[in-house]
């Protein structure tokens, strides 16, 4: 049995894992544990699988035999660039059922429960199928599995509005970059004559039609990774679904767009520089663009939602550094450029699906998603909260920490660029000062976050003391310990970037290059190893010095004033009130209604902010309802019968059969 | 080896002292005689021996605040060189953690204020951060001016080509980088004009009311972690401001220390005849660095 028949397998578990609850009636939990353990055990098994071929396995490819259209067949292969994509997605396979049990048990949710598990290993599923598809017209399958999978998961709870519109914002915006894409997989077909996914040739290739798909590509997949600022689905999306939902959106589809961008590119026979350039602006627009969006934010998941956004933003700032590198023949560029972004693929899907899960549990314990609401959970949730506040530092970038090292990867390839000379190439060091500026930023939204729901006190009675359930909060703590191992071990992942790079250019694997001869990451572990040791020595130290004296406790010392209450704290809002209403431009910042107290006896003061997404409210939604309002014209189409539907597309292809048929007669 | 042990030991035991000379300094201009320079080590020492009085809100971030405030610029002094030609540790790529390791400092003393719960720490903390997202484009544009002049990503190499090549071939630039940097060592280290580190209650401080409700050994370790911050930007500075390439090692560690202990004299200079700025003065200050860093960087594009 090859890897990629295994590979396949786990996938075909995923797919099906949701499939035997539905047999069952609703009242039976049984469904929920058969579906986490099919799932489980693919991811188990892929994990298995896409470690192997990382490690250098070779995983010839399979052929279904069938093709779904002329010129086109089911090829399915498993390459190390498609693995570094498997990882992420099996982990979360592993993970997110497993703390679902906990979160979302049939038991209280028999109504959704059972839809939410079929369309999750659906999507866990066609996911594994997108990155390993290497025919075109499969390839657009997956990914409409994918993507409408995710529609259903998104409006898991369809009782309520908002989850509804966000649920059809997501479903407009994902149907728009499948348009893209189909548009470029065609285009693709009709210039090499075949659908298949494998290395295209120059001649069949010419610049300008690269050019096209390049961007066809960067514009399709960009919807689906979140660019900016075709991100506008995003924030509603993921902060609406269930966090365990919200996990695997946020840690693993946003990088289908990533492995989409990724596969275009390392088929392409040449690479302008252009490309690179290209890339690198939109992600640096992209991460600065999304911190700054996050800073304001209220609801603890959307903000997660706009992180993500900044960090694929920095993600595509990698894969610009290596389009450029390829380009203008750097090896080092490309290999530190694409090793740190896929490495930071994996960081964020670890760290992201970590602080999604347990904003799930700090939900469900609290009971709102309002930030401004909480405060003090962590003596009631102490292992969710010790895991949040290391995921809290690992997307902000610091050392000893994953985020640390795959944006430090990053950082050296653009001063590497920067370093180099020519005054072209110049100019993208000026997206170094970008990035520090970014993760200043990600540092205040996040430690804003952690302060606001797990320090200080309470800020409004819960109506039951929050509890923890050990079964929601281990996955966490697992995936926390895994962002101080990656961080630490990252001189052993080496090889394994590595071989996802040279898969993505064959051509680097020839020029001898090796990450560590380019980019010593020993000494990021020495560091980290010394910051890690004399953490715990100094408060092991200071433990000692406390338990020697006996210490004293009091209120805090809130400059003498005798009362303080928890309502004075200062407030999540208040601490990204100057980041998002003085340094960001005002059509970016939030909408501020105020009305100042006023006279020695102010009667009425009223403050009231919301933050929605500038370009959704701003650019978007007037033109959409603008043409909304003209289609409306047209709905005597829509009579919502499918016979009705099946005629329209017998008459469109009626029509073209004939207009081909003309075509081939008098046209030549 | 020398020099690594001699480079520890000036990081342990230096960077009270510019505590002290800056006192002294405030204090000549004020007509006083002042506190003696070692006094910032006795009130350090003091502070070991007392007793140390927790919130009940506190929780353990409460406590790695003031140790990551030692630990972090203590990892970051490894990498600049002191007198000696290199750092004790120097690679390809050093720059970008050392600038983190601020970060890292940052946000959990930051979330060590919000721990406690009060109004007054949260403003020190949202301020913090806040400003820090200026700072550090600034500190950022400056290491990509020295970067291109020395061609190399790493500090050590980066801090020697000033006086190798680079006040020949790219003054303009450095005179750019250094006020640049002189701006963001005054911000990130609370000194006047953005921050008065002699006050202690009121609303418009920094990073003092961050650290109103530590206490003891935990205070201790929060100023000394300060003055040890003082000094791994004031090395960046004074290195790139005073020679230290002679052949003989002891003339360059003299002329690192004095150069240190001249900045010392001139941030209280700084101190003595100019008040703090108000608080939404603030940016615009930390915007001109930026903008002064950025321009010495697109003066080396060519």
């Amino acid at each position: 049995m090859t890897v990629s028949a295994l590979l396949v397998g786990a996938s075909l578990l995923l797919a099906s894992s949701g499939i035997p609850g539905l047999f069952y009636p609703r009242s039976r939990a049984l469904g929920e544990r058969i579906a986490a353990l099919l799932s489980a055990a693919g991811g188990v098994l892929g994990l298995g699988g896409s470690l192997a071929v990382l490690a250098g396995l070779p995983a010839p490819g399979l052929s279904l035999g069938w093709s779904i259209v002329p010129r086109s067949g089911a090829v399915l292969a498993a390459d190390p660039l498609t693995a570094a994509f498997l990882l992420p997605l099996f982990l979360l396979s592993v993970v997110a059922p497993v703390y679902g049990l906990s979160y979302w048990p049939q038991a209280e949710h028999p109504d959704d429960g059972q839809k939410l598990r079929f369309f999750f290993g659906l999507l866990t599923g066609s996911m594994a199928i997108v990155t390993m598809a290497r025919d075109g017209v499969l390839f657009l399958v997956a990914w409409e599995t994918m993507a409408l999978s995710a529609y259903f998961l998104v409006t898991t709870e369809d009782r309520k509005e908002p989850v509804r519109s966000a649920g059809w914002t997501y479903l407009i915006a994902t149907h728009t970059g499948t348009l893209v894409l189909t548009a470029m997989v065609l285009l693709l077909g009709r210039s090499t004559g075949s659908f298949s996914w494998v290395p295209w040739e120059e001649s069949r290739l010419p610049a300008g039609t690269s050019a096209i798909v390049f961007v066809l590509a960067l514009v399709g997949f960009g919807f689906k990774a979140g660019l900016v600022p075709l991100h506008f689905w995003l924030p509603g999306a993921h902060s609406s679904a269930p966090s365990h939902v919200s996990a695997v959106l946020s840690a693993v589809m946003l990088k289908m767009g990533v492995y989409g961008f990724l596969r275009i590119t390392s088929l392409m026979p040449a690479i302008p520089s252009w490309w690179g350039a290209v890339t690198i602006v939109a992600g640096a627009v992209t991460a600065l663009t999304g911190v700054a969006l996050a800073v304001g934010q209220g609801d603890l998941k959307r903000l997660l939602a706009y992180s993500s956004i900044e960090n694929i933003g920095i993600v595509y700032v990698g894969v610009g550094t290596a389009l450029l590198g390829v380009a203008e023949g750097q090896p080092a560029w490309a290999l530190l450029g694409l090793a740190g972004a896929i490495f930071h693929v994996w960081n964020h899907s670890i760290f992201k699906a970590l602080l999604f899960l347990s904003a799930g549990s700090v939900v469900h314990a609290s009971g709102t998603r309002e930030m401004d609401r909480m405060g003090g959970l962590l003596p009631a949730l102490p292992r969710t909260g010790l895991a949040f506040g290391v995921g809290a530092a690992a997307v902000s970038g610091l050392p000893p920490l994953n985020g640390f090292v795959s944006e430090w990867l990053i950082y050296v390839a653009l001063f590497s660029i920067w370093t180099h000379g020519q005054p072209a190439f110049a100019l993208v060091g000026l997206a170094i000062p970008v990035l520090a500026t970014t993760g200043a930023l990600a540092t205040a939204s996040f430690v804003k976050v952690f302060g606001t729901v797990f320090l200080g006190s309470p800020r409004s009675a819960p109506g039951a003391v929050p509890h923890e359930r050990p079964g929601m909060a281990r996955p966490v703590l697992a995936l926390a310990a895994a962002c101080l191992v990656l961080g630490l071990g990252a001189p052993w992942l080496a090889p394994f970037l590595e071989r996802a790079a040279f898969a993505w250019r064959p051509a680097l694997a020839k020029t001898g290059i090796r990450i560590l001869e380019v980019a010593p990451l020993g000494w990021i572990s020495v560091f980290g190893l010394f910051l890690t040791g004399s953490l715990a020595v100094g408060l092991v130290a200071l433990r000692l010095v406390r338990s020697a004296e006996g210490f004293r406790t009091g209120p805090t010392w809130d400059c003498g004033y005798a009362a303080p209450t928890s309502r004075m704290q200062y407030t999540g809002r208040s601490l990204g009130q100057w980041l998002g209403e003085q340094l960001l431009p005002r059509r970016l910042g939030p909408s501020v209604r105020r009305q100042e107290p006023r006279g020695f006896f102010p009667v009425i003061a009223r403050f009231s902010a919301s933050t929605p997404d500038p370009f959704h409210a701003r650019l978007f939604a007037p033109v959409f309802s603008s043409w909304a309002d003209r289609l409306n014209r047209l709905r005597w189409l829509q009579q919502g019968r499918i016979g009705i539907y099946l005629l329209y597309i017998l008459i469109v292809l009626v029509g073209l059969l004939a207009w081909s048929a003309v075509r081939q007669r008098w046209g030549g | 080896m020398l020099e690594t042990v001699l480079h520890l030991v000036v990081v342990l035991t230096v960077p009270p002292l510019l505590l002290g000379v800056i006192g002294r300094t405030k204090a000549a201009f004020a007509g006083r005689t002042g506190a003696p320079v070692l006094q910032p080590w006795y009130d350090l020492l003091r502070l070991f021996r007392k007793e140390m009085v927790l919130s009940t809100t506190t929780t353990w971030v409460f406590l790695v605040g003031p140790v990551l405030a030692v630990v972090a610029p203590l990892a970051a002094s490894l990498l600049v060189p002191f007198g000696g030609s290199r750092a004790p540790v120097s690679f390809s790529g050093d720059l970008v953690l050392f600038a983190y390791l601020f970060a890292l400092s940052r946000f959990f003393t930051a979330a060590a204020a919000l721990d406690t719960g009060s109004a007054f720490e949260g403003m020190g903390a949202a301020r913090e951060v806040s400003f820090a997202c200026l700072a550090e484009p600034a500190l950022f544009f400056g290491l990509l001016v020295l970067g291109r002049i020395s061609g190399t990503l790493s500090l050590s190499s980066m801090l020697s080509a000033p006086w190798t090549t680079g006040w020949i071939t790219a003054g303009a630039s450095l005179v750019l980088v250094v006020a640049g940097w002189f701006v963001v060592l005054l911000a990130e280290n609370s000194r006047i004009p953005f921050d008065d580190p002699n006050t202690h209650l009121e609303l418009t401080m920094i990073h003092e009311v961050m650290v109103l409700d530590h206490s003891g050994p935990a205070l201790g370790l929060i100023l000394y972690g300060s003055s040890l911050k003082l000094f791994v930007l004031g090395t960046l500075l004074i290195r790139t401001v005073v020679p230290c390439g002679a052949s003989s090692p002891l003339v360059n560690w003299v002329a690192f220390l004095s150069g240190m202990f001249l900045l010392a004299v001139v941030v209280g200079v700084v101190e003595s005849v100019i008040a703090r700025l108000r608080m939404i003065r603030i940016p615009q200050l930390l915007v001109t660095a930026c903008l002064l860093s950025a321009f010495g960087m697109i003066l080396l594009i060519r």
